[in-house]
């Protein structure tokens, strides 16, 4: 019983033996493998990779296991064992125009150079369950597309249509590594975004798209595939590639804008994350745009065009935690409104009494 | 596992009943948004549900239905949802737009002239004209039961005053029957001036955001604008690059890296057609 509080040594191991039990489930039941979650159960994989802020497909797919699938969980258990590892150093800034496409899309023009790739979708799949959906055989899917696909937005920004994404001249803070503050630079703000729960800022994103802080998006590129990464050794003194890594990327293309100096063009939102991760790609690169709001002069009236509102509550490892905490004992200061509260009413009623 | 069993277009009947309603009394008050209880569907809301509704709940096995997006039979998300009216009614389809009793459209209305016998059925992502001007429902509801629609005007002359014009090209905003502003959902504005006095019966079903309204045929439109600054239609300094047609929307399509372009028209159905008589 939760009263007998000094009891707790004893509680939580029987709770934690109790919590074993029940995820493992039916014994009768094959347990589920590391290799059947991060095979088979790969977009969830995907997001426990992002919001944990770690590439590691078999980590993400332990986290799930041990979380009992509970996302938010798993994000919190990837978040824990990043946090204790050593950093060697940074890898260059991967190029996602060179990027080996699996999909890539855009709204924006019926075609575009290097063509329209759907790539494996659940877009225009009708969701009509289907207890069968995985006997017919797998399709072998013919694809052997090129590197270096062209940019959408790129086109545009030839004309002079779009904003110009210039490369930073610094380099990129890291918010995990040191304190931010408001207002925060760009860069920060992304990596805040990309680590931000899928959820808050999939409703965030929506909320600009029913007029609180409309920003006119067009989908101008989504691509989906693999980019080298590349570091330098300090010994060696020029980039080498360690490795790949699976990433989604959205370009969106908003409102335009103009001054006086300057003829009207459209701006930009960026969304990035690893593994297909298209719903969360697309709703940072809103609220990146949404975010941008005092930048490009534009009035900062709605939810998602608050930083300090959108960055302070969209890690939901920070978010549950606090919300969560407060199933910890409280009963001092409990204790203390209690006395207060029935002191009040003791007053209030002498005080109608004297009234009477 | 029980399998779920389906009735004719999805839908049972219950519900087209329910969405039969609203689609009379939105047809009674040209305009007007009414509210009904849309359902959840097997494919994406903001994908097409509501006017995925309306057809399911007016379909019957004799209609003949055509689906477009942009304009084409052949975009993506068209051919989805033919395919699944097929799969779930087995009607037939057309793609030639006199074939056609219903007439599903996503961001366009078919350049060819419409006829009493059909149906045009629109998908609609925000259905209230001032929802950008006003976040709140409970706002533009008064809003539009006052006739207040001053803001809108107010953002017109914003424009003018910004850009020397109304910068509105798409979702451009119209009154209807002398009543209530309308959002046509994001058809260019080029298309504006088919929506009045048109022969067909115009639906428009907002899934997501669970309301319908009509336009019955021969209603009256008016596109929003001024004296001074009347409104204008989009116009290209070439003709269709395959038909040759100067009186059709047209598509901007990227042909290579060095930024070539093609303008052709976005309604395939109108351009195969005038290459057939060519």
């Amino acid at each position: 019983m939760y009263v007998a509080v000094k009891g707790g040594e004893k509680a939580i191991d029987a709770a934690h033996r109790l919590l074993s039990e029940e995820r493992r489930g039916d014994t009768t039941v094959p347990e589920l493998s590391l290799e059947q979650i991060s095979g088979q159960l790969t977009l969830g994989v995907d997001r426990v990779m992002n919001e944990g802020s770690i590439y590691d497909r078999e980590l993400a797919a332990l986290a799930m296991k041990q979380a009992r699938g509970d996302l938010i969980e798993a994000i919190f258990l990837a978040r824990a064992a990043r946090t204790t590892l050593a950093r060697f150093g940074y890898t260059e800034a991967v190029d996602t125009s060179a990027m080996q496409i699996r999909r890539r899309i855009s709204a924006a023009f019926k075609d575009i150079p290097g063509g329209q790739i759907l790539g494996a979708t659940f877009d225009y799949t009708h969701r009509l369950l289907d207890a069968d959906f995985d006997k017919t055989p797998a399709g072998v899917a013919d694809v052997s597309l090129p590197r270096n696909m062209p940019k959408v937005l790129g086109l545009l920004e030839a004309e002079g249509l779009i904003e110009q994404s210039r490369p930073s001249t610094t380099t990129p803070s890291d918010v995990t590594q040191t304190p931010t503050s408001f207002p925060m630079p760009r860069d920060e703000r992304l990596q805040s975004l990309a680590r931000g729960d899928e959820g808050f800022l999939l409703s965030l994103a929506y909320s600009t798209q029913r007029g609180y802080g409309r920003t006119h998006p067009f989908a101008g590129e989504i691509r989906l595939g693999e980019v080298e990464v590349e570091f330098t050794p300090e010994e060696l003194g020029f980039p080498i590639v360690i490795g790949e890594v699976t990433l989604t990327e959205c370009e969106m293309i908003n409102q335009f804008k103009g001054a006086a100096d300057v003829p009207p063009q459209f701006t930009r939102g960026y969304g990035l994350g690893f593994g297909q991760c298209e719903r969360k790609a697309m709703a940072m690169a809103l609220v990146d745009r949404s975010l941008r709001a005092g930048e490009l002069g534009e009035e900062r009236i709605a939810p998602a065009q608050d930083e300090e509102f959108v960055i302070s509550h969209c890690d939901n490892v920070q978010a549950t935690g606090f919300v969560e905490h407060l199933k910890l004992p409280h009963y001092v200061d409990f204790q203390a409104e209690l006395g207060l509260l029935r002191q009040l009413r003791t007053e209030s009623v002498a005080v109608q009494e004297a009234a009477e | 596992m029980n399998a779920p069993v389906y009735n004719f277009a999805y839908l049972n009947e219950q519900t087209k009943r329910m969405i039969r309603r609203a689609i009379l009394k939105a047809v009674a008050i040209p305009g007007y948004q009414v509210p009904f209880a849309a359902r959840e569907m097997p494919m994406p809301l903001g994908w097409g549900t509501g006017g995925v509704q309306v057809t399911a709940a007016i379909l019957t096995p004799d209609d003949t239905l055509k689906v477009i997006d942009q304009g084409a039979d052949d975009t993506t998300n068209a051919v989805s949802i033919r395919k699944f009216f097929v799969k779930t009614a087995g009607i037939r389809t057309t793609e030639a737009t006199q074939d056609a009793s219903i007439i599903q459209t996503r961001h366009r209305i078919p350049e060819a002239p419409l006829t009493e016998n059909q149906i045009l059925v629109f998908q609609v992502p925000i259905p209230e004209p001032l929802r950008f001007l006003e976040p709140r429902e409970t706002e533009t509801r008064k809003m539009h039961a006052l006739e207040e629609y001053g803001v809108m005007h107010v953002k017109l002359y914003e424009d003018i005053a910004r850009y020397g014009e109304i910068a509105t090209t798409y979702d451009y905003p119209a009154l209807v029957n002398d009543r209530y502003v309308f959002d046509p959902s994001p058809i260019p504005k080029f298309d504006n001036p088919k929506l009045g006095q048109c022969s067909a019966l115009q639906l428009f079903g907002a899934g997501r955001e669970k309301r319908i309204y009509a336009l019955p045929p021969y209603t009256n439109v008016k596109s929003l604008d001024f004296e001074d600054y009347p409104f204008t239609l989009q116009s290209w300094e070439k003709p269709c690059e395959i038909c040759g047609s100067r009186e059709s929307y047209l598509d901007e399509i990227v042909m290579d890296d060095a930024g070539r372009r093609m303008f052709v028209c976005s309604d395939t159905d109108y351009c195969s057609k005038r290459q057939a008589m060519a």
